[in-house]
């Protein structure tokens, strides 16, 4: 089968990342802590391939070692967003029309009422800026996209035959859930999966971008650009590098995502 | 004069032949059915002369309609013509209207879209097709939306849409298929009587040979993209000239032979008055909410190795009372019992599930299409704690409905539809039960396989003694297939016996009305066919 286009391009862009981050771990241009006050400000070129920042520090680096932040921010908290939210919706659909299903839809809807920032910046506020705490926002505001997901997913496979064969078999709904409602429904969430993840790119580097992500000195992608607003007129590169590298993660993820869906929605792939 | 005349219509869709040197005239004012079974061509024949085939498509012969062919027009001359020369009927009503469009509006769409009327004119010429059609202004203003309809009315609609524009030919593909015996022949009714009017020529498609007989003139018979035989229809009946004819004919009047010797006294199943309500919605926030009763005091028993049939009408409550039997759904009143051991959904012990298990109609979603086929026949197990042969039961199983043991590796999307049933058969026979429940299991099949899985049961229940209840809209089926016979109304029994007696003397008039709607071959086309010796 050939892999559509989107997908490719998608993991060729979100791959670049991946592996700066991955690289940082080992080497970088120049150490991303170093500050030279004398450097700061330096324009692309020679010795800094990126520039420097208005502390002289390599923003290359900074790139690199961003990138580790926003990729295990995003990370733990799209888990956090499966771990919690898919087991609700298949709880959700498990129980359809019923008191269960009531509650936790309902749930769903008040987490979804409340702009997810704002709630973010709330709990970061209370309980201080560090990345664990933008981790815990964002995941929290993961889990009902999830269980909507899973749970739309699932209502029409409760309905079909396999699963009333399961439960002429006596299999219990907990049972059938994994065993044949899961197993059915994994494409979807795992499309969703990559698209979020690409969301909590964004909603990390806007919580750095506002103060209430990573700490200085972690570098972040967010807080760069916030840095480098003031200066944006002296210094345009401290502001472009990281702004583009949050562009071409998100979209990267995002191709990845549609071409996953593409390959994985049968419905899609016959109309190929 | 034909109106429409195909000659040596062939087609390949990316290569794959589908289609070859099919020939067939139709005449204004006749009705011409296409009759096969399914992947046999017929409805490719029939988008082929709409132009509405699918990407990757090579066509070659011709379909003259008038002096144009149909096959080497422009999409913008062909555009032109559907709707205004040639309407379409499909076979779903449910997901042939667009849901978010008033039944009026989407009549007089094809007005609009020819250039023929404005849209108040068009709205105008649209009840008058509605009234046609037999949707009376008092019931069905315009504004209607589809999912207010039942499937017969929308099938109407449908029919509305073709008709606007009066085009010389309709192509009706399965047209009856997904309706109820009793609107089918309302539906046939409507169909007849426009193409008596208004002169217009009707190509009918259906699997149904009986369909075919009551309604057209000539009758083409298509197997594997060929027409194998076509004639005046009460010749091709009586004569059946060509092989495949005659064991289409065969096959659709099969009776498989029983070989098992029911012991009717001993009750295997027992329903004694058993009501299921389901609540509505409340109507306002203080409104007790309301009630529908889709089981309504139902009594009947199953006997050792017996085959009881229970029909009736979609919506008359036979699918809850299915799942009732099998303890999916609770009780308001009443009582089932399995051997005298009590049913009581949703906690029915595990030993007593063993003993009853299911078929269902749609092959394809009976199984989870991601598991392999071990694992599919061998989910009953479940029911029974550790099998120690559990691998060698599973290839019993399957050789016993005539697969092989090594098909147990394989995953479902490599079994044709039949094939599928006789899994879902292996998957029920898994766990030795007493009793199967044949939910509409034969009515998603081809004739000729439906004969070969009825005779597939028929022996199974020979050697299992089995009992079965076999539950289907398919009069002409559960009579040849079933020892009693129950017929369902609205929730209700309405009459019980001996199949042949209730057939033959039926006593109820919803049964009498049942009868008679069911299309039939008459006796005498069989009975010619047979003194030939080919019946």
């Amino acid at each position: 089968m050939r892999w559509p286009v989107s997908l490719i391009l998608g993991l060729a862009l979100s791959g670049v990342f991946v592996a700066a981050a991955l690289l940082s771990f080992f080497w970088t241009p120049h150490d991303h802590e170093t500050m030279a006050i004398a450097d700061r400000m330096l324009r692309p070129g020679e010795g800094h391939l990126l520039g420097t920042d208005h502390f002289g520090r390599d923003i290359l680096s900074m790139i690199m070692v961003g990138a580790r932040t926003s990729i295990a921010v995003a990370i733990v908290a799209v888990g956090i967003g499966i771990v919690v939210g898919v087991p609700l919706g298949l709880l959700a659909a498990a129980n359809r029309g019923g008191l269960v299903d009531e509650v936790v839809m309902r749930g769903n809807d008040l987490v979804f009422a409340f702009p997810s920032l704002v709630i973010a910046i709330l709990i970061t506020a209370v309980f201080g800026p560090s990345a664990v705490n933008a981790i815990i926002a964002i995941g929290i505001f993961n889990i009902p996209v999830f269980a909507r997901v899973a749970r739309g997913a699932a209502l029409p496979l409760w309905t079909l035959d396999y699963v009333m064969a399961a439960r002429v078999a006596g299999k219990g709904k907990l049972r059938i859930s994994v065993e044949h409602i899961l197993t059915n429904i994994a494409n979807i969430l795992i499309v969703q999966g990559t698209i979020q993840f690409s969301l909590g790119i964004l909603a990390e580097a806007a919580l750095s971008y506002v103060g209430l992500g990573a700490q200085p000195p972690t570098p972040s992608w967010g807080r760069m650009l916030a840095d480098s607003q003031t200066m944006i007129a002296l210094a345009p590169h401290m502001a472009v590098f990281p702004g583009l590298a949050i562009v071409f993660t998100v979209l990267g993820l995002n191709l990845v995502g549609d071409g996953l869906r593409d390959i994985l929605d049968p419905r899609l792939r016959r109309a190929r | 004069m034909s109106l429409l005349s195909v000659r040596d219509l062939s087609l390949a869709i990316h290569g794959t032949p589908i289609l070859k040197d099919v020939s067939f005239d139709v005449a204004p004012g006749e009705v011409f059915g296409l009759v096969g079974e399914s992947g046999s061509g017929k409805s490719m024949t029939a988008l082929a002369c709409m132009g509405l085939l699918p990407n990757g498509s090579k066509v070659g012969g011709q379909a003259m309609l008038g002096d144009q062919n149909l096959l080497a027009l422009p999409e913008r001359r062909l555009r032109d013509l559907r709707g205004r020369e040639i309407g379409m009927i499909f076979q779903e009503p449910m997901t042939a209207l667009n849901p978010m469009q008033t039944i009026g509006d989407q009549v007089a769409e094809t007005l609009v879209i020819h250039g023929v009327a404005r849209r108040t004119e068009a709205l105008k010429v649209a009840r008058e097709k509605l009234d046609r059609v037999g949707l009376g202004a008092a019931r069905f203003p315009l504004t209607r939306y589809p999912h207010e309809l039942s499937g017969g009315q929308r099938q109407r609609v449908c029919i509305a849409m073709a008709v606007a524009l009066q085009p010389k030919l309709l192509i009706a593909d399965e047209p009856t298929t997904a309706l109820d015996v009793t609107t089918q022949a309302q539906i046939l009714d409507l169909l007849r009587g426009l193409v008596d009017e208004a002169g217009m020529a009707l190509m009918l498609i259906t699997h149904d040979l009986a369909v075919v007989a009551g309604i057209a003139q000539h009758v083409a018979v298509m197997q594997s993209g060929e027409i194998v035989e076509a004639a005046e229809t009460e010749a091709l009946f009586r004569k059946r000239a060509h092989p495949y004819t005659r064991a289409l004919f065969a096959a659709s009047e099969h009776a498989p032979e029983r070989t098992g010797h029911p012991q009717i006294a001993d009750t295997v199943l027992e329903v004694e008055r058993v009501v299921r309500d389901y609540a509505l919605p409340r109507k306002h926030l203080f409104a007790a909410p309301g009630h529908v009763r889709a089981v309504d005091g139902v009594s009947l028993r199953v006997g050792r190795g017996e085959s009881v049939g229970l029909v009736g009408e979609s919506g008359c409550g036979k699918s809850t009372l299915t799942r009732a039997i099998l303890g999916l759904e609770r009780l308001q009143g009443g009582r089932i019992a399995l051997d005298d051991i009590p049913i009581e959904a949703p906690h029915v012990a595990p030993g007593t599930r063993r003993r009853m298990q299911v078929v269902f109609q749609d092959p394809y979603g009976s199984f989870n299409p991601r598991h392999r086929v071990a694992r599919l026949v061998a989910e009953p197990f479940h029911l029974m704690g550790r099998v120690e042969d559990a691998d060698a039961r599973v290839e019993g199983a399957l050789e016993a409905v005539g697969l092989q043991a090594s098909d147990k590796e394989r995953f479902i999307h490599e079994f044709s539809g039949g094939q599928r049933q006789r899994i879902a058969i292996a998957r029920a026979l898994i766990t030795r039960p007493d009793l199967i429940v044949l939910d509409e299991a034969v009515s998603a099949l081809d004739v000729r396989v439906r004969a070969q899985i009825l005779d597939l049961l028929a022996q199974l229940q020979g050697e299992y003694g089995l009992s079965y209840l076999f539950i289907s809209h398919d009069l002409g089926v559960v009579r040849r297939v079933t020892d009693r016979v129950m017929v369902m109304q609205a929730g209700k029994i309405v009459e019980e016996g001996q199949t042949e007696r209730v057939f033959s003397y039926p006593e109820h008039p919803y049964t009498k009305a049942l009868i008679a709607a069911t299309p039939r071959i008459p006796e005498s086309w069989h009975e010619e066919a047979r003194s030939n010796g080919v019946g």
